[in-house]
């Protein structure tokens, strides 16, 4: 390993789909920027790099961690825990790492369902209905794969995390003015946040930075973006029947989705405050539903057809119940 | 003979009305069996459907949300609020695995406390026949995530 005397840089992606690397590499000529401040010594996507590497590296050496994805399987508990020594700073980067994102949605199924939909579906070919073993014994010795856990963990519940950046994929310019940051740190003029704290990302709502029009909410019927046959540019989608998850997520995007015509899918994550994501947008949702006939209101909730999908799409892992019942009780 | 299982119950109860029915319920003696515990609110317009989903997640095996009678609000109409969450999150949780027989939404009035209590009883009881819903305890003691134990399993085809 060179010393080149610049503090070290790593990033490492568990259950993830590497949009985050992409979100990083898209932060543009910033990117330099990182290369002429830190040393990178560990990203599996971008360098080659042994996990022995990190193992014969000094305890605290890496200054800065950017760890993505979940804890789904032992090999991601594994690198979480060695990362978690090795670093002085680590955060979880992204929505799977700070509350399990899409990979997290698999924690309503069990761990057969999952091996079910991954090996034995139309798409795939396994006319032999062949299951990965953690253990194989081969004429030449034992063989191990990683195990399969059977409910994904956001990294802050396997290891302890100094910050959070949220996000599906995290905004690169919001990345690039974490790196700014981490930059002045190190050159003395600024500070750290405080631990814990969410950075790369506003304190507020997304309804905050929607520029459409907000009135009193009432609706009749739920609709998806395609039944509507004309979208108000202007006005409030949740108001037009758009079930957008405005209301709960944080801000730090711009509100993109909703600026575009689409409805806000909640990838920040929990706003501030909120105790659970699900809850507060069972709140909201039920609260605009201008009915007060149980059997109407019914029939407008049929409009939602997986509310679990729905409310918890970035949030399951991270929620208060983490996982439905299949998943843990195996 | 083996011990019967005791089912823990939350129940939220409005100020104005459910809270002074189970008041009422003491003061002339109806019997309601001690499994539930009540949580005074101000109107069930303002329980979080976060303090249902708490109460699950931290070891009740059902909870139970009473408020006034439809048109009787003290506040107007939250209690209405209070029914389209209950139906919303009942179907969500009901996704999660927990059973819908396990959260009831129950209006009694102020007057009504032989009614509240005999809520209540049958509530136990439905919930005793369904057993303990044991929802994982994801944190220790110090509030902080404790590490939970994964039992990864070989699966076969």
């Amino acid at each position: 390993m060179s010393t080149n005397g610049k503090p070290k840089f790593a990033m490492y992606w568990a259950a993830s789909c590497g949009g985050c690397e992409i979100a990083v590499l898209n932060t543009g000529e910033k990117i330099l920027d990182v290369d002429a401040n830190f040393e990178v010594v560990f990203w599996p996507v971008a360098m080659d790099a042994k996990y022995k590497d990190v193992e014969a590296m000094p305890d605290g050496s890496i200054l800065l961690t950017l760890f993505n994805g979940g804890i789904r399987n032992q090999e991601n508990e594994e690198i979480a825990h060695l990362l978690r020594r090795k670093s002085q700073i680590l955060v979880a980067f992204g929505s799977c790492a700070c509350e399990g994102c899409i990979p997290g949605l698999a924690n309503l199924s069990s761990t057969e369902q999952i091996f079910k939909a991954v090996y034995d579906s139309v798409t795939s070919e396994n006319a032999q209905n062949y299951r990965p073993q953690f253990h194989t014994t081969m004429p030449e010795g034992d063989i191990h794969i990683p195990k399969f856990y059977p409910v994904l963990r956001t990294l802050d519940q396997v290891v302890d995390v100094d910050y959070y950046l949220p996000g599906c994929p995290p905004e690169s310019h919001q990345i690039a003015a974490v790196i700014d940051l981490v930059i002045q740190v190190l050159n003395g003029q600024a500070s750290l946040p405080l631990k814990g704290a969410v950075i790369g990302a506003g304190q507020s709502t997304v309804c905050d930075d929607c520029p459409r029009q907000r009135n009193v909410k009432t609706i009749k019927a739920f609709r998806r973006i395609h039944e509507v046959e004309e979208l108000d540019p202007e006005l409030c989608l949740l108001e037009q029947g758009i079930p957008c998850n405005g209301p709960a997520t944080r801000n730090g995007c711009g509100a993109l989705c909703p600026k575009a015509g689409a409805q806000c899918i909640g990838c920040y994550g929990p706003a501030n405050g909120v105790v659970d994501y699900g809850a507060r947008l069972i709140s909201a949702f039920a609260s605009v539903i201008d009915s007060n006939d149980p059997e109407e209101i019914e029939q407008i909730l049929d409009q939602i057809p997986d509310p679990a999908g729905q409310f918890y799409r970035f949030n399951l892992a991270g929620s208060l119940l983490r996982a439905g019942k299949p998943a843990w009780k195996q | 003979m083996s011990e019967q299982f005791e089912p823990i119950l939350v129940g939220f109860t409005c100020n104005w009305c459910s809270y002074r029915a189970a008041d009422l319920a003491g003061t002339a003696r109806v019997k309601y069996p001690p499994n539930i515990r009540l949580v005074r609110l101000m109107c069930s317009g303002r329980l979080d459907p976060a303090f249902v989903i708490k109460a699950f997640a931290e070891g009740a095996d059902g909870v139970l949300i009473t408020g006034c009678h439809p048109g009787e609000c003290h506040y107007l109409e939250q209690n209405y609020k209070a029914l389209r969450r209950y139906l919303l999150l009942r179907r969500t949780l009901e996704q999660m695995g927990v059973e819908p027989e396990r959260l009831k939404l129950v209006w009694a009035s102020a007057a009504e406390g032989v009614k509240l209590a005999h809520e209540i009883s049958t509530m136990v009881e439905e919930v005793r026949a369904l057993g303990p819903l044991d929802w994982p305890r994801w944190w220790n003691e110090n509030g902080f995530h404790a590490v939970v134990e994964e039992q990864a399993q070989e699966v076969t085809a």
